[in-house]
């Protein structure tokens, strides 16, 4: 008798993981929905407008996209001058972005119990949480206003204030969790302390530190609000970054705001999501391969 | 001390204190005979660790911990001396083994010149690799993968690359603070093996709350207790016979 009664309790706490079990599931499958239907969206719509001439043409003007969808063709031209723009405004963010912040973060690690670190550890709490269109209308009032112009200068500089935190919070974190007895050991050989840092913590934190970076210019490359007060975009091929420059998701903006360009909005927005996509994957990679 | 005829070092009132609160040594002289294996012994909490970790000057990394005295390597006080100067004539083994995890095992032998930027001409190094990890039994265990992390190797063996990366600077005095505490009994008997071997070339200093472990390689034996030196004598004596209750009472299992 006594037997059965604990046959039945087992049989019930089964069922229950059962149940818990498969509602994990199901929650878990609904979560990747909005995922899964915004990429096929984009993938659907876009997919036929990703083609050579769309990644090295420039944006067509609205005249000729007005004439191609009146005779019935697909609107000619591309997001080139957009990537040119993205690119070079990235790259020039992030060459000054990095250093900065992977000092500033081994700084904010090294000094953590000092009050100013501390403070500024908290204020690269803030930035990281500032709306990205405040920090465009800052930098336009610094920047464009003394400057008398809009330029991709300009926009790199709203794209590094964006970078910086991100980097110095991922580099921090990082080498906060490496032993401490690791840089004993170093300075044990009576290693130089700069020494230790740049030839044993920051190669161990290497793999997240880059993560972090990759990240960062995953998280700044879909930014368009700072890049409407700063680089204000261009419908031409440009090298100059004193002019202004265009930028992909600038471009979605624009053709979203103009009738006749509305058919280019997938082609550049697959391409974005692409790019971020491929980022996180190489970060993600990274980050298993150089885990220590 | 009577035992002590050629010392290597000296430690004068040395008494170390955390955030000017506790301290956790208290006014500990001793001196340390040159080429023995001094192990220093005591309940957790003892002050051992801390005592050794100031003869390398660790402390100075925390700006809470202050210490008072002098110690005295070769008559000369190293609390005056520069921290690197004096960590590279005094070298450290932690609890746990602790290559640098993106070094080879060959840096990792090397790593001392490397953080004090010494260039060394390739035959040099190759021979500094090879004579250090034959000193500590690894050269046959590793020859074929010098070019490995040194985080490949298991718990024992990185404990032995990590003396040998010690050992490849030349230090007189060699630290080692619990060295096999994280490892099981065989690496422990290697290690342990090692030790008792290399004290012909350096002066040995082990922190162990292992007390047959501390009988089996120790020529003199210091016994802390609540940040005290209480006893201080040849190892056999001391296990033997000790002079002080509260030692006698540690080595019989009744405290601690």
């Amino acid at each position: 008798m006594e037997m059965k009664t604990t046959d039945n309790k087992l049989a019930f706490r089964i069922l229950k993981n059962r149940l818990l079990y498969i509602t994990v599931c199901v929650l878990s499958a609904m979560t990747a929905i909005p995922l899964v239907a915004i990429l096929g969206e984009v993938l659907v719509k876009g997919w036929d407008q990703l083609g050579w001439s769309f990644l090295t043409e420039a944006t067509p003007n609205a005249y000729k996209a007005m004439e191609a969808m009146a005779s019935g063709e697909s609107v000619p031209g591309g997001i080139a001058n957009g990537i040119i723009g993205t690119f070079l405004m990235l790259a020039l963010a992030a060459v000054v972005a990095i250093p900065v912040g992977i000092l500033c973060g081994i700084c904010l690690s090294e000094y953590r119990h000092n009050w100013f670190a501390k403070t500024v550890s908290y204020l690269t709490d803030l930035l990281q949480g500032t709306p990205s269109i405040i920090i465009g209308i800052i930098t336009y009032i610094w920047i464009v206003v003394p400057t008398k112009g809009y330029s991709a200068y300009a926009g790199s500089v709203a794209l590094f204030i964006m970078m910086l935190p991100l980097i110095i919070r991922s580099t921090e974190e990082t080498m906060k969790i490496l032993p401490a007895t690791l840089k004993e050991a170093g300075l044990g050989l009576g290693g130089n302390y700069w020494r230790v840092m740049l030839k044993v913590m920051l190669p161990a934190s290497f793999g997240s530190i880059f993560t972090g970076i990759l990240l960062a210019i995953s998280r700044v490359v879909g930014e368009t609000a700072p890049l409407m007060f700063t680089t204000l975009g261009s419908a031409v091929i440009s090298w100059n970054m004193s002019k202004p420059m265009s930028a992909v998701p600038l471009l979605i903006w624009e053709f979203f705001n103009d009738p006749n360009l509305q058919s280019l909005i997938w082609g550049a927005s697959l391409f974005l999501l692409t790019f971020v996509l491929c980022l996180n994957l190489i970060a993600k990679r990274i980050a298993k391969k150089w885990k220590i | 001390m009577e035992n002590i005829t050629d010392p290597i070092l000296e430690i004068k009132n040395i008494s170390i204190s955390y955030d000017q609160k506790v301290t956790a040594v208290k006014n500990v002289s001793a001196a340390v005979q040159r080429n023995t294996i001094t192990a220093i012994m005591g309940p957790s909490g003892c002050g051992k660790s801390t005592l050794l970790r100031a003869v390398n000057r660790m402390h100075e990394l925390y700006k809470n911990i202050q210490v008072t005295g002098e110690i005295l390597l070769d008559g000369v006080n190293i609390m005056q001396e520069q921290p690197n100067a004096v960590r590279r004539k005094i070298g450290m083994v932690f609890q746990r083994p602790n290559p640098f995890p993106t070094m080879s095992i060959y840096d990792n032998v090397l790593a001392g010149y490397i953080l004090n930027g010494i260039h060394l001409s390739k035959s040099k190094k190759d021979e500094i690799v090879e004579r250090n990890l034959r000193n500590v039994s690894l050269w046959d265990e590793v020859k074929g993968s010098l070019t490995k992390r040194g985080t490949f190797l298991s718990g024992g063996q990185q404990q032995r690359l990590c003396i040998a990366r010690s050992l490849a600077l030349q230090p007189e005095l060699l630290l080692l603070d619990e060295p096999t505490s994280a490892l099981d009994p065989i690496a422990t008997k290697h290690v342990e093996d090692l030790i008792v071997k290399l004290k012909d070339e350096v002066t040995i200093m082990i922190v162990t709350h292992n007390m047959s472990q501390a009988m089996r390689i120790s020529d003199m034996s210091m016994f802390m207790y609540l940040g005290e030196l209480i006893e201080y004598d040849k190892t056999d004596k001391m296990f033997n016979d000790p002079a002080d209750e509260r030692t006698r009472a540690y080595l019989t299992g009744k405290m601690g």
